[in-house]
Protein backbone atom coordinates (compact mmCIF):
# COMPACT_ATOMS: atom_id res chain seq x y z
CA UNK A 1 0.00 0.00 0.00
CA UNK A 2 0.85 3.59 -0.89
CA UNK A 3 2.71 5.21 2.22
CA UNK A 4 0.17 8.26 0.61
CA UNK A 5 -2.98 6.50 1.03
CA UNK A 6 -2.24 5.23 4.36
CA UNK A 7 -2.36 8.27 5.78
CA UNK A 8 -4.93 10.01 4.07
CA UNK A 9 -7.03 6.68 5.13
CA UNK A 10 -5.34 7.70 8.91
CA UNK A 11 -6.46 11.34 8.46
CA UNK A 12 -10.04 10.32 7.76
CA UNK A 13 -10.17 8.20 10.67
CA UNK A 14 -9.12 10.59 12.68
CA UNK A 15 -11.70 13.42 11.77
CA UNK A 16 -14.30 11.21 11.50
CA UNK A 17 -14.29 9.21 14.80
CA UNK A 18 -14.85 12.62 17.21
CA UNK A 19 -18.27 13.21 15.09
CA UNK A 20 -18.93 9.87 15.09
CA UNK A 21 -18.40 9.82 19.15
CA UNK A 22 -20.96 12.74 20.39
CA UNK A 23 -23.95 11.66 22.72
CA UNK A 24 -23.30 8.10 23.40
CA UNK A 25 -23.16 5.99 26.40
CA UNK A 26 -19.63 4.51 27.41
CA UNK A 27 -19.94 0.73 27.55
CA UNK A 28 -16.64 0.66 29.33
CA UNK A 29 -17.99 2.57 32.54
CA UNK A 30 -21.47 0.92 32.71
CA UNK A 31 -21.51 -0.55 35.99
CA UNK A 32 -24.83 -2.46 34.85
CA UNK A 33 -22.17 -4.62 32.93
CA UNK A 34 -21.55 -6.38 36.13
CA UNK A 35 -23.04 -8.50 38.80
CA UNK A 36 -21.63 -6.22 41.40
CA UNK A 37 -20.67 -2.85 40.11
CA UNK A 38 -24.19 -1.72 40.58
CA UNK A 39 -25.65 2.15 39.32
CA UNK A 40 -25.25 4.70 42.56
CA UNK A 41 -28.09 5.44 44.12
CA UNK A 42 -26.80 7.96 46.76
CA UNK A 43 -23.98 10.65 46.77
CA UNK A 44 -20.92 8.31 48.06
CA UNK A 45 -22.44 5.78 45.68
CA UNK A 46 -21.82 8.12 42.43
CA UNK A 47 -18.63 9.53 43.64
CA UNK A 48 -17.53 5.89 43.61
CA UNK A 49 -19.22 5.57 39.81
CA UNK A 50 -17.40 8.35 39.21
CA UNK A 51 -13.99 7.03 40.54
CA UNK A 52 -14.63 4.12 38.66
CA UNK A 53 -15.32 6.03 35.52
CA UNK A 54 -11.88 8.07 35.67
CA UNK A 55 -9.68 5.94 36.80
CA UNK A 56 -10.91 1.83 35.91
CA UNK A 57 -12.80 2.22 33.12
CA UNK A 58 -10.23 4.28 31.01
CA UNK A 59 -7.98 1.12 30.64
CA UNK A 60 -10.35 -1.70 30.73
CA UNK A 61 -13.89 -3.11 30.63
CA UNK A 62 -15.28 -3.50 33.58
CA UNK A 63 -15.43 -7.29 35.25
CA UNK A 64 -19.16 -8.96 34.46
CA UNK A 65 -19.18 -9.91 38.08
CA UNK A 66 -16.69 -10.83 41.17
CA UNK A 67 -17.24 -12.30 44.74
CA UNK A 68 -17.65 -9.40 47.09
CA UNK A 69 -14.70 -11.29 49.13
CA UNK A 70 -11.89 -9.78 46.98
CA UNK A 71 -13.73 -6.10 46.38
CA UNK A 72 -11.15 -5.13 48.95
CA UNK A 73 -8.44 -6.98 47.61
CA UNK A 74 -9.33 -5.76 43.52
CA UNK A 75 -9.26 -2.02 45.00
CA UNK A 76 -5.92 -2.45 46.98
CA UNK A 77 -4.35 -2.93 43.60
CA UNK A 78 -6.09 -0.51 42.05
CA UNK A 79 -5.02 1.85 44.48
CA UNK A 80 -1.54 1.08 43.68
CA UNK A 81 -1.56 0.86 39.84
CA UNK A 82 -3.99 3.83 39.28
CA UNK A 83 -2.63 6.00 42.33
CA UNK A 84 -5.72 6.31 43.99
CA UNK A 85 -6.68 8.87 46.68
CA UNK A 86 -7.88 8.09 50.02
CA UNK A 87 -10.70 9.56 49.39
CA UNK A 88 -11.89 7.81 45.90
CA UNK A 89 -10.21 4.34 47.43
CA UNK A 90 -13.19 4.76 49.95
CA UNK A 91 -15.88 5.77 47.51
CA UNK A 92 -14.89 3.47 45.25
CA UNK A 93 -15.47 0.55 47.96
CA UNK A 94 -18.56 1.61 48.87
CA UNK A 95 -19.68 1.55 45.40
CA UNK A 96 -18.17 -1.56 45.04
CA UNK A 97 -19.96 -2.66 48.38
CA UNK A 98 -23.48 -0.70 48.59
CA UNK B 1 7.53 -19.40 47.14
CA UNK B 2 7.42 -15.88 48.70
CA UNK B 3 3.82 -15.77 47.39
CA UNK B 4 2.90 -18.73 48.87
CA UNK B 5 4.45 -17.46 52.02
CA UNK B 6 2.53 -14.50 51.97
CA UNK B 7 -1.18 -16.30 51.34
CA UNK B 8 -0.36 -18.76 54.33
CA UNK B 9 0.43 -15.87 56.52
CA UNK B 10 -2.95 -13.72 55.58
CA UNK B 11 -5.04 -16.56 56.02
CA UNK B 12 -4.65 -15.46 59.60
CA UNK B 13 -6.48 -12.40 59.93
CA UNK B 14 -8.34 -10.88 56.72
CA UNK B 15 -10.86 -8.68 56.71
CA UNK B 16 -14.12 -10.21 54.45
CA UNK B 17 -12.88 -8.30 51.71
CA UNK B 18 -9.61 -8.81 51.35
CA UNK B 19 -9.46 -12.42 50.56
CA UNK B 20 -6.29 -13.42 48.30
CA UNK B 21 -7.14 -13.49 44.48
CA UNK B 22 -5.87 -15.03 41.04
CA UNK B 23 -6.56 -12.52 37.71
CA UNK B 24 -5.02 -12.35 34.74
CA UNK B 25 -5.48 -13.63 31.32
CA UNK B 26 -5.03 -16.42 28.95
CA UNK B 27 -5.07 -16.22 24.99
CA UNK B 28 -4.04 -17.23 21.73
CA UNK B 29 -2.39 -15.15 19.53
CA UNK B 30 -1.40 -15.19 15.68
CA UNK B 31 1.15 -13.15 14.04
CA UNK B 32 2.13 -12.95 10.48
CA UNK B 33 5.46 -10.32 9.54
CA UNK B 34 6.67 -10.92 6.28
CA UNK B 35 4.37 -13.52 4.92
CA UNK B 36 5.94 -15.84 8.30
CA UNK B 37 3.35 -16.77 11.11
CA UNK B 38 3.85 -17.33 14.74
CA UNK B 39 1.57 -19.09 16.76
CA UNK B 40 1.43 -17.93 20.45
CA UNK B 41 -0.46 -19.69 23.48
CA UNK B 42 0.00 -17.76 26.42
CA UNK B 43 -1.26 -16.87 30.13
CA UNK B 44 -0.26 -14.54 31.90
CA UNK B 45 -1.66 -14.78 35.92
CA UNK B 46 -2.12 -12.01 38.63
CA UNK B 47 -1.93 -13.23 42.16
CA UNK B 48 -2.69 -10.12 44.86
CA UNK B 49 -2.84 -10.90 48.78
CA UNK B 50 -3.52 -8.39 51.14
CA UNK B 51 -0.98 -8.98 54.23
CA UNK B 52 -2.49 -6.89 57.17
CA UNK B 53 -4.50 -3.75 56.60
CA UNK B 54 -1.34 -2.08 54.91
CA UNK B 55 0.41 -4.34 52.58
CA UNK B 56 -0.32 -5.64 49.41
CA UNK B 57 1.82 -8.40 47.50
CA UNK B 58 1.20 -8.70 44.42
CA UNK B 59 3.19 -10.61 41.51
CA UNK B 60 2.53 -11.52 37.39
CA UNK B 61 4.10 -13.59 35.37
CA UNK B 62 4.08 -14.89 31.38
CA UNK B 63 4.36 -17.60 30.43
CA UNK B 64 4.28 -18.13 26.44
CA UNK B 65 5.04 -20.68 24.04
CA UNK B 66 6.20 -19.29 20.36
CA UNK B 67 5.31 -21.56 17.43
CA UNK B 68 7.08 -20.16 14.61
CA UNK B 69 8.99 -21.67 11.03
CA UNK B 70 12.29 -22.82 11.23
CA UNK B 71 13.34 -20.60 8.30
CA UNK B 72 16.58 -21.33 6.16
CA UNK B 73 14.82 -23.06 3.81
CA UNK B 74 13.89 -25.39 6.07
CA UNK B 75 10.08 -27.04 6.47
CA UNK B 76 8.25 -27.02 9.64
CA UNK B 77 7.99 -25.00 12.37
CA UNK B 78 9.90 -25.08 16.01
CA UNK B 79 9.06 -23.37 19.39
CA UNK B 80 10.40 -20.89 21.86
CA UNK B 81 9.11 -21.26 25.36
CA UNK B 82 9.37 -18.60 28.12
CA UNK B 83 8.63 -18.16 31.48
CA UNK B 84 8.87 -14.98 33.43
CA UNK B 85 8.26 -12.82 36.19
CA UNK B 86 6.66 -9.07 34.96
CA UNK B 87 7.02 -8.22 38.61
CA UNK B 88 6.62 -9.35 42.35
CA UNK B 89 6.10 -6.92 44.86
CA UNK B 90 5.17 -5.36 48.10
CA UNK B 91 2.71 -2.35 48.68
CA UNK B 92 3.43 -0.96 51.65
CA UNK B 93 0.42 2.03 52.36
CA UNK B 94 2.86 4.63 54.15
CA UNK B 95 0.12 7.22 54.17
CA UNK B 96 -2.90 8.70 52.11
CA UNK B 97 -1.10 9.51 49.69
CA UNK B 98 2.10 7.50 49.26
CA UNK B 99 2.78 3.46 48.77
CA UNK B 100 5.57 2.66 49.19
CA UNK B 101 6.81 -0.45 46.55
CA UNK B 102 9.35 -2.92 47.16
CA UNK B 103 10.94 -5.42 45.48
CA UNK B 104 10.37 -6.22 41.57
CA UNK B 105 8.01 -3.69 39.81
CA UNK B 106 7.11 -2.47 36.48
CA UNK B 107 9.23 0.61 35.42
CA UNK B 108 7.20 3.60 35.91
CA UNK B 109 7.46 5.66 32.29
CA UNK B 110 5.01 6.97 30.06
CA UNK B 111 1.61 5.09 30.46
CA UNK B 112 1.73 1.89 28.54
CA UNK B 113 4.25 -0.41 30.35
CA UNK B 114 1.85 0.32 33.95
CA UNK B 115 -1.17 0.29 32.41
CA UNK B 116 -1.54 -1.69 28.96
CA UNK B 117 0.62 -4.66 28.79
CA UNK B 118 -1.83 -7.10 30.86
CA UNK B 119 -2.98 -9.06 27.60
CA UNK B 120 -6.57 -8.80 28.31
CA UNK B 121 -6.15 -4.90 28.05
CA UNK B 122 -4.01 -4.37 25.06
CA UNK B 123 -6.05 -3.48 22.19
CA UNK B 124 -3.73 -4.29 19.52
CA UNK B 125 -1.26 -7.74 19.98
CA UNK B 126 2.44 -6.07 20.12
CA UNK B 127 3.26 -3.38 22.04
CA UNK B 128 4.05 -0.15 20.61
CA UNK B 129 7.60 0.43 18.68
CA UNK B 130 9.18 2.78 21.33
CA UNK B 131 7.65 0.26 23.98
CA UNK B 132 11.86 0.11 24.69
CA UNK B 133 12.75 3.65 25.31
CA UNK B 134 12.27 4.48 29.13
CA UNK B 135 11.59 0.94 30.23
CA UNK B 136 15.41 -0.11 30.35
CA UNK B 137 15.09 -3.29 28.57
CA UNK B 138 13.35 -5.61 30.94
CA UNK B 139 10.59 -3.09 31.56
CA UNK B 140 10.70 -4.18 35.18
CA UNK B 141 13.09 -2.35 37.89
CA UNK B 142 14.63 -4.18 41.44
CA UNK B 143 14.48 -1.63 44.01
CA UNK B 144 12.00 0.71 45.53
CA UNK B 145 9.32 2.88 44.34
CA UNK B 146 7.41 5.78 45.77
CA UNK B 147 3.58 6.74 44.21
CA UNK B 148 0.68 7.70 45.13
CA UNK B 149 -1.88 10.53 44.48
CA UNK B 150 -0.44 14.40 45.66
CA UNK B 151 -3.65 15.92 45.38
CA UNK B 152 -6.63 15.07 44.29
CA UNK B 153 -10.23 17.28 44.12
CA UNK B 154 -13.36 17.13 42.01
CA UNK B 155 -11.71 19.50 39.64
CA UNK B 156 -7.94 17.78 39.54
CA UNK B 157 -5.93 14.76 40.02
CA UNK B 158 -2.40 14.86 40.67
CA UNK B 159 -0.23 11.71 40.97
CA UNK B 160 3.26 10.87 41.02
CA UNK B 161 5.67 7.76 40.96
CA UNK B 162 9.50 7.95 41.74
CA UNK B 163 11.65 4.91 41.65
CA UNK B 164 15.44 3.71 42.00
CA UNK B 165 16.48 0.37 40.85
CA UNK B 166 19.76 -1.44 41.50
CA UNK B 167 21.47 -3.24 38.74
CA UNK B 168 20.59 -7.36 38.43
CA UNK B 169 21.56 -10.11 36.34
CA UNK B 170 19.51 -13.07 38.04
CA UNK B 171 17.34 -14.44 35.20
CA UNK B 172 14.01 -13.54 36.93
CA UNK B 173 14.68 -10.25 38.23
CA UNK B 174 17.01 -8.85 35.56
CA UNK B 175 17.50 -4.90 35.90
CA UNK B 176 19.47 -1.67 35.41
CA UNK B 177 20.82 0.28 37.71
CA UNK B 178 18.39 3.31 37.16
CA UNK B 179 16.08 6.14 38.64
CA UNK B 180 13.35 8.46 37.26
CA UNK B 181 9.94 8.95 37.57
CA UNK B 182 6.52 10.02 36.28
CA UNK B 183 3.83 12.87 37.16
CA UNK B 184 0.39 12.78 35.11
CA UNK B 185 -2.52 15.41 35.69
CA UNK B 186 -5.77 13.97 35.55
CA UNK B 187 -8.78 17.41 34.86
CA UNK B 188 -12.20 15.21 35.33
CA UNK B 189 -14.02 18.03 33.30
CA UNK B 190 -12.65 17.32 30.19
CA UNK B 191 -11.54 13.69 30.67
CA UNK B 192 -7.95 14.85 29.78
CA UNK B 193 -4.80 13.47 31.20
CA UNK B 194 -1.41 14.78 30.17
CA UNK B 195 1.76 13.67 31.85
CA UNK B 196 5.78 13.62 31.96
CA UNK B 197 8.75 10.70 32.73
CA UNK B 198 12.16 11.13 33.01
CA UNK B 199 14.51 8.11 33.71
CA UNK B 200 17.92 7.94 34.10
CA UNK B 201 20.15 4.90 33.51
CA UNK B 202 22.92 5.04 35.67
CA UNK B 203 25.13 2.76 34.56
CA UNK B 204 27.07 1.43 30.76
CA UNK B 205 26.03 4.74 28.62
CA UNK B 206 24.15 7.00 31.26
CA UNK B 207 21.75 7.95 29.24
CA UNK B 208 18.50 10.01 30.05
CA UNK B 209 14.92 9.12 28.72
CA UNK B 210 12.22 11.52 28.56
CA UNK B 211 8.90 11.54 27.49
CA UNK B 212 5.05 13.08 27.64
CA UNK B 213 1.61 11.72 27.32
CA UNK B 214 -1.97 12.44 26.75
CA UNK B 215 -4.90 10.69 27.06
CA UNK B 216 -8.00 12.33 26.09
CA UNK B 217 -12.08 11.25 26.37
CA UNK B 218 -14.67 13.58 25.10
CA UNK B 219 -17.43 13.86 27.29
CA UNK B 220 -20.60 11.66 26.60
CA UNK B 221 -18.91 9.93 24.02
CA UNK B 222 -17.46 6.22 23.22
CA UNK B 223 -14.15 7.67 21.56
CA UNK B 224 -10.78 7.47 23.39
CA UNK B 225 -7.15 9.23 22.09
CA UNK B 226 -4.04 7.68 24.03
CA UNK B 227 -0.50 8.92 22.96
CA UNK B 228 2.71 9.01 23.89
CA UNK B 229 6.39 10.63 23.30
CA UNK B 230 9.37 9.31 24.24
CA UNK B 231 13.02 10.40 23.72
CA UNK B 232 16.57 9.15 24.70
CA UNK B 233 19.80 10.46 23.18
CA UNK B 234 19.99 7.82 20.47
CA UNK B 235 16.57 7.24 19.03
CA UNK B 236 12.84 9.30 19.96
CA UNK B 237 9.32 7.80 18.17
CA UNK B 238 5.54 8.52 19.34
CA UNK B 239 2.22 6.36 18.88
CA UNK B 240 -1.07 7.81 18.86
CA UNK B 241 -3.90 5.66 19.50
CA UNK B 242 -7.83 6.18 18.75
CA UNK B 243 -10.92 3.83 19.13
CA UNK B 244 -14.44 4.11 19.57
CA UNK B 245 -16.78 1.33 20.55
CA UNK B 246 -19.94 0.90 18.80
CA UNK B 247 -22.65 1.50 21.06
CA UNK B 248 -23.79 4.64 19.44
CA UNK B 249 -25.70 2.09 17.40
CA UNK B 250 -28.36 0.39 18.92
CA UNK B 251 -27.28 0.66 22.76
CA UNK B 252 -24.95 -0.63 24.92
CA UNK B 253 -26.32 -4.10 24.67
CA UNK B 254 -26.16 -5.01 20.67
CA UNK B 255 -24.46 -6.20 18.74
CA UNK B 256 -22.53 -3.19 17.56
CA UNK B 257 -21.92 -2.16 21.16
CA UNK B 258 -19.25 -4.89 21.40
CA UNK B 259 -16.73 -3.69 18.40
CA UNK B 260 -14.38 -1.15 18.40
CA UNK B 261 -12.56 -0.18 15.53
CA UNK B 262 -8.91 1.24 16.27
CA UNK B 263 -6.42 3.03 14.81
CA UNK B 264 -2.51 3.60 15.83
CA UNK B 265 -0.28 5.83 14.28
CA UNK B 266 3.10 5.07 15.06
CA UNK B 267 6.84 6.37 14.22
CA UNK B 268 10.38 6.31 15.69
CA UNK B 269 13.69 8.26 14.34
CA UNK B 270 17.37 6.22 15.50
CA UNK B 271 19.95 8.32 15.43
CA UNK B 272 22.67 5.43 16.28
CA UNK B 273 21.94 1.87 16.52
CA UNK B 274 21.64 0.53 19.95
CA UNK B 275 21.18 -3.25 20.76
CA UNK B 276 19.30 -3.05 23.87
CA UNK B 277 16.56 -1.24 22.87
CA UNK B 278 13.89 -3.05 20.55
CA UNK B 279 13.18 -0.50 18.32
CA UNK B 280 13.43 -1.14 14.49
CA UNK B 281 17.20 -0.60 13.39
CA UNK B 282 16.29 2.27 10.52
CA UNK B 283 13.78 5.04 10.43
CA UNK B 284 10.23 3.33 10.80
CA UNK B 285 6.39 4.52 10.51
CA UNK B 286 3.69 2.08 11.00
CA UNK B 287 0.07 2.35 10.60
CA UNK B 288 -1.98 -0.11 12.65
CA UNK B 289 -6.06 -0.15 11.52
CA UNK B 290 -7.39 -2.86 14.10
CA UNK B 291 -11.20 -4.11 14.91
CA UNK B 292 -11.79 -5.54 18.48
CA UNK B 293 -14.53 -7.50 19.51
CA UNK B 294 -15.79 -7.78 22.95
CA UNK B 295 -17.65 -10.78 23.53
CA UNK B 296 -19.66 -11.71 26.90
CA UNK B 297 -18.20 -14.17 29.28
CA UNK B 298 -14.60 -12.00 29.82
CA UNK B 299 -13.06 -12.93 26.25
CA UNK B 300 -12.54 -11.09 23.39
CA UNK B 301 -10.86 -11.05 20.05
CA UNK B 302 -8.42 -8.74 18.81
CA UNK B 303 -7.44 -8.14 15.09
CA UNK B 304 -5.36 -6.12 13.14
CA UNK B 305 -3.54 -4.95 10.03
CA UNK B 306 -0.22 -3.07 10.16
CA UNK B 307 1.54 -1.73 7.31
CA UNK B 308 5.21 -0.79 8.32
CA UNK B 309 7.01 1.69 5.64
CA UNK B 310 10.98 1.12 6.45
CA UNK B 311 14.19 2.37 4.86
CA UNK B 312 15.31 -1.58 5.37
CA UNK B 313 11.94 -2.56 3.60
CA UNK B 314 8.17 -2.32 3.78
CA UNK B 315 5.78 -5.24 5.10
CA UNK B 316 2.50 -6.18 5.87
CA UNK B 317 1.60 -7.22 9.44
CA UNK B 318 -1.71 -9.52 10.37
CA UNK B 319 -2.28 -10.22 13.92
CA UNK B 320 -5.48 -12.09 15.62
CA UNK B 321 -5.53 -13.04 19.33
CA UNK B 322 -8.58 -14.14 21.50
CA UNK B 323 -7.94 -13.86 24.90
CA UNK B 324 -10.06 -14.45 28.38
CA UNK B 325 -10.12 -12.39 31.44
CA UNK B 326 -9.88 -14.08 34.64
CA UNK B 327 -10.69 -13.27 38.31
CA UNK B 328 -11.66 -15.55 41.16
CA UNK B 329 -10.77 -15.84 44.80
CA UNK B 330 -8.30 -18.25 46.31
CA UNK B 331 -10.97 -19.59 48.67
CA UNK B 332 -14.81 -18.60 49.83
CA UNK B 333 -14.01 -16.61 52.92
CA UNK B 334 -16.14 -15.37 55.65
Amino acid sequence: MNPRICFVIAGAFAVLLPLMAQKGPDPKASPARTAHVQPAHDDEGAQGQRVFKQNCARCHDAPQGFPPQISGTVLRHMRVRANLSASDEKALLHFMNP
Amino acid sequence: MLAGATLLASVYAVPAQDVPLISGGAGFVTSTKGGNTTYIPVISPLLAAPVGSHILVESRATILDSFFPKGGGQPGYTHDLFMGLDYLQADITANRHMTLVAGQFLTPFGTYNERLTPIWISNFVDAPLIFGLGTMGTAHSVGGMLRGSAASTQSFNLDYAAYFSAASTNEQFNAERSAGGRASLYVPAAKLEVGASFNRLLQGTRENFSGIHLWWEPADSSFRLRSEFARAAHARGYWIEAGYRLDRFGGDHSVWSRFEPLFRMQQTFRSEQDANDTLPSADTKQADFGLDFHLPHEFRINTSYSREFSSSGNRNIWQTGLTYRFLIPTWRGK
